[in-house]
């Protein structure tokens, strides 16, 4: 009983998180800010969710365990390479962005390259 | 730190890969072990090269040890980053000052400047962008320092501290 109970708060939990994620998404002005509502959420609420299977069925549990650190551990990563992706092909920032240091940052990677 | 040697880091390989293969498959059956075996002892041989630069010395009980202490801190971080972002999706507002911010690290190793990078993607309102030599470049959703250093104190401090033990 107190298993369900735990199990089924880590899953709408997870659900809650995976909702304003979506949500961020639309409000959100542009991809940068996006990417930032959808990263963290999607990772939490997935991440919980799977908890809560686990937890609703113990059999699962040790496996559950393992997608939730594969999870933790590739996020960040494929989030990282699109938003340089983004940039490197010119999706603009948002107007109320106030400072901008990756111009000169991918200024100096350029010109080694040409070297 | 060294690179270690290739016996050393094909072992360290061949224990992650077989740990990693009873994790998923949770059974102590004697076929499904010596699958599991020659898989790890394959991949670890042709692969070792390019997934373990420092072998064994990732096994270092001080290394463990900050391990099981960074994971909670990990876990709580992410949890904050997520009501930060509930907070900045619903207020009605939109408390956003999005920005790009160079971050210097003081971590030497690959794996080191891997992991502070995902552990800047995964907390409140940062997300890093790429990586050369020392320095991260971080998307942030509210700027409060643009200065190289208020934000290196701001965003990579506080997890540089636990990774520097781990990672070296």
């Amino acid at each position: 009983m107190l298993r369900e109970i735990l199990g089924y708060f880590f899953l709408y939990f997870g659900a809650a998180f995976l909702f304003l994620g979506s949500y961020g998404l639309v409000r959100f002005p542009d991809l940068y800010t996006r990417m930032q509502a959808s990263t963290k959420s999607t990772t939490l609420g997935a991440f919980s969710s799977v908890i809560g299977v686990g937890i609703l069925h113990p059999d699962w549990f040790i496996k559950c365990i393992s997608v939730a650190i594969f999870i933790l551990l590739t996020a960040p990563i494929g989030s990282s390479a699109l938003m340089r992706a983004a940039y490197k092909t010119g999706v603009p920032l948002d107007e109320r962005t106030v400072v901008d240091e990756a111009k000169d940052f991918f200024a100096e990677d350029e010109k080694e390259e040409a070297k | 730190m060294e690179k270690a040697g290739r016996l050393n880091r094909f072992i360290f390989t061949l224990i992650v890969m077989f740990a990693s293969w009873l994790m998923l498959t949770v059974t102590l059956r004697k076929d499904e072990l010596v699958v599991g075996f020659v898989v790890s002892f394959l991949v670890a041989l042709v692969g070792s090269d390019y997934l373990s630069e420092h072998g064994l010395a990732h096994f270092s009980p001080k290394r463990i040890i900050y391990l099981i202490l960074y994971i909670p801190y990990y876990l709580w971080q992410i949890l904050l980053a997520n009501f930060d972002v509930a907070y900045r999706v619903l207020s009605p507002s939109m408390p956003i000052k999005p920005g790009i911010v160079k971050v210097k690290t003081n971590l030497k190793t690959d794996s080191g400047k891997l992991s502070l990078a995902n552990s800047i993607t995964m907390t409140p309102g940062t997300i890093t962008i790429d990586a050369k030599d020392d320095t991260l470049l971080v998307h942030w959703i509210y700027v409060k320092d643009a200065s190289v250093e208020g934000a290196t104190r701001e965003i990579g401090a506080p997890f540089e501290k636990f990774l520097k033990e781990i990672f070296g």
